[in-house]
């Protein structure tokens, strides 16, 4: 019987010839990936545990970006541990202020993930991965600190789905909105345990940044992993990137899926997730009469440059709508320093939106921008859960970049085309 | 292994930002963040549950973040088990390796009310409402992650 993609990789990890969906298996790792929320934890049972040696020192990474800067002693306290812990065992893949990028957009940059890699992370973002054609899931602490301990893992081979693209975007359209509609048509448990399989001629118009931001939210579908055919684009992108061999593995022609749908990318608009699942979808043209009072872009989903460069061309030249503050945070340092080489900095700044240093912040309700009671937020974030941003009451949606700067310029939600030249 | 306990029930989608809000992610400790739980969607969880109660949600229980911190505000407020028709594995893998009992079935999920008395029999899956005398069988846990559990705990199984 032939494997997907997955299997494939699942497979090759634990040593067999072949692997089917349900079996219990034993994959050796690629990488191990902490942050500063979930590495405390894990570093507490790794030294309650009497590990006194991480498996391969280049192979694990911890990257303080959820409450970092610092946003309290508490919080530096934890990134304290962590740094101590870092130093210790010599981890080379230590990234602190100065350095440090949001991790799902810092990772794939700095070539620490390449395609057929097994990897896992102590945030559930980490499927982002998927986007080079690596099997990247998100797991727990004691996961990590055992990855970390014996560079091994347990999975339970999933079975998958099958997303055939075909057509080309649309103007104004991107990999947020394409991603957003799929959790809309399956729900948020739609792929639960499963992988969700990217596949098909569409894939050629989806840039790597638009690839990563729907791999990144395959998790909002409840899927273990999303993961991308690796084509010629994923080879130009990790090449100079990546320095070490890897292995592009291509699902089998009889391969067996639960499911498989085909989607006409030329078909999708600009998609709006209401409050407070993400699979509350709607197109962004319905929801003219949502007035936010926030608007945040950013984030492990769309942080990166071209999520910068599609916010910029809406606001260059405008100004943000009278009562809504925007902010803007670019996932990295890299991605923070191209925005001012390319004059982004200067249209964001003339705009009136607020710049930030890279950091997970507000996505999540840590700092740099929580919500008061009854607040909405129109953001480019990954979840809209009750109380996830800040008050309880308070409300997000989450949308593309395209229709976040719209948005702020506009002062309601609306469909980016309506104000794009 | 038995358990038994009253029941706090909960619908579908629970997620991990309500189970533990990220503004209390700035600590590890464990009663500080049982003192949190569940305050997002019951605000009287914390001061109503007593050792050994039961929590029953619906569909997809756990969703979201991969924080730890979920389960272990959960186990540390004194739940012995948590039954759903289905959870978000993340949360799954986690409960399993941090020693909080867990189980799938669709039919208890759905029966149960809050405040019943609920028995859970793990070896044999069998769950007893005694509040209203009905039976429901549970999906047994494979076998592998049985050993995990009767090591105590992924790590101790790796010793």
């Amino acid at each position: 019987m032939g494997m997907t993609m997955t299997q494939k990789i699942l497979a090759a990890h634990a040593g067999l010839e072949s692997v089917e969906a349900g079996q219990l298996i034993m994959a050796n790792l690629d990488l191990v990936l902490g942050n500063d929320i979930t590495s405390p934890v894990a570093i507490n049972e790794f030294e309650k545990n009497g590990f006194n040696k991480v498996f391969d020192n280049t192979k694990v990474a911890m990257v303080m970006d959820h409450f970092v800067p610092n946003k309290d002693i508490k919080a530096a306290q934890q990134t304290k541990q962590c740094r101590t812990f870092a130093k210790s065992f010599n981890i080379t893949n230590y990234y602190d202020v100065g350095e440090m990028g949001i991790e799902h957009a810092l990772i794939p940059e700095k070539g620490l993930a390449a395609p057929g890699d097994c990897i896992i992370g102590a945030d559930s973002h980490t499927c982002t991965y998927g986007a080079l054609g690596a099997f990247s899931t998100g797991i727990g602490s004691t996961d990590m600190a055992a990855g970390m301990a014996t560079g091994k893992a347990w999975f339970k081979v999933p079975s998958a789905i099958k997303f055939t693209l075909t057509g080309s975007l649309q103007k104004g359209v991107s990999g947020k909105d394409v991603i957003l509609y799929i959790i809309g048509m399956i729900g948020v448990d739609g792929a639960l345990y499963r992988s969700m399989e990217f596949t098909g001629e569409g894939l050629h118009s989806l840039s790597m940044d638009d690839r990563l931001a729907m791999a990144n939210m395959a998790i909002e579908a409840g899927a273990k992993n999303g993961i991308f055919e690796v084509d010629d684009k994923t080879l130009e992108y990790v090449n100079g990137r990546v320095n070490r061999e890897f292995t592009v593995y291509k699902a089998d022609e009889d391969a067996v899926y639960d499911e498989e749908y085909v989607i006409n990318l030329s078909e999708i608009v600009s998609t709006v997730a209401c409050p407070h699942l993400p699979e509350n979808t709607k197109p962004a043209s319905e929801l003219t009469d949502i007035v936010p009072d926030q608007v945040v872009i950013g984030s492990c989903t769309n942080g990166r440059i071209s999520d910068m460069e599609a916010a910029a061309n809406i606001l260059k030249g405008k100004k943000v709508a009278k009562d809504i503050r925007v902010i803007v945070i670019p996932a990295t340092q890299s991605v923070y320093k191209e925005c001012i080489k390319r004059g982004y900095m200067d249209i964001f700044i003339d705009a009136g939106c607020a710049v930030s240093t890279p950091t997970c912040g507000p996505c999540l309700g840590g700092y740099m921008g929580i919500l008061a009671d009854d607040e909405i937020a129109v953001a480019t974030t990954n979840r809209n859960f009750v109380g996830r941003m800040g008050a309880k009451s308070s409300k997000i949606y989450l949308a593309s970049p395209e229709v976040a700067a719209a948005t702020a310029v506009v002062g309601h939600i609306v469909d980016p085309k309506e104000v794009m030249e | 292994m038995n358990v038994k306990g009253f029941v706090h029930k909960y619908g579908d989608n629970v997620d991990t930002d309500v189970i533990i809000p990220a503004r209390y992610l700035n600590t590890a400790n464990h009663k500080e963040l049982a003192a949190h739980c569940m305050e997002d969607i019951d605000t009287e969880f914390v001061n109503k549950v007593k050792d050994g109660d039961i929590m029953v949600g619906g569909a997809n229980f756990g969703c979201g973040s991969s924080r730890e911190h979920a389960p272990i505000a959960i186990k540390e407020s004194g739940i012995s088990c948590v039954i759903a028709s289905t959870f978000a594995r993340i949360f799954y893998r986690n409960a399993i390796n941090i020693g909080l009992a867990i189980l799938e079935c669709p039919e208890a999920s759905e029966k149960i009310a809050a405040g019943d008395e609920v028995a859970v029999d793990f070896d044999t899956g069998v769950i007893t409402n005694i509040t209203k005398n009905e039976e429901y069988k549970a999906q047994p846990f494979p076998e592998f992650i049985k050993e995990i559990i009767a090591s105590n705990g992924l790590l101790n199984s790796l010793k």
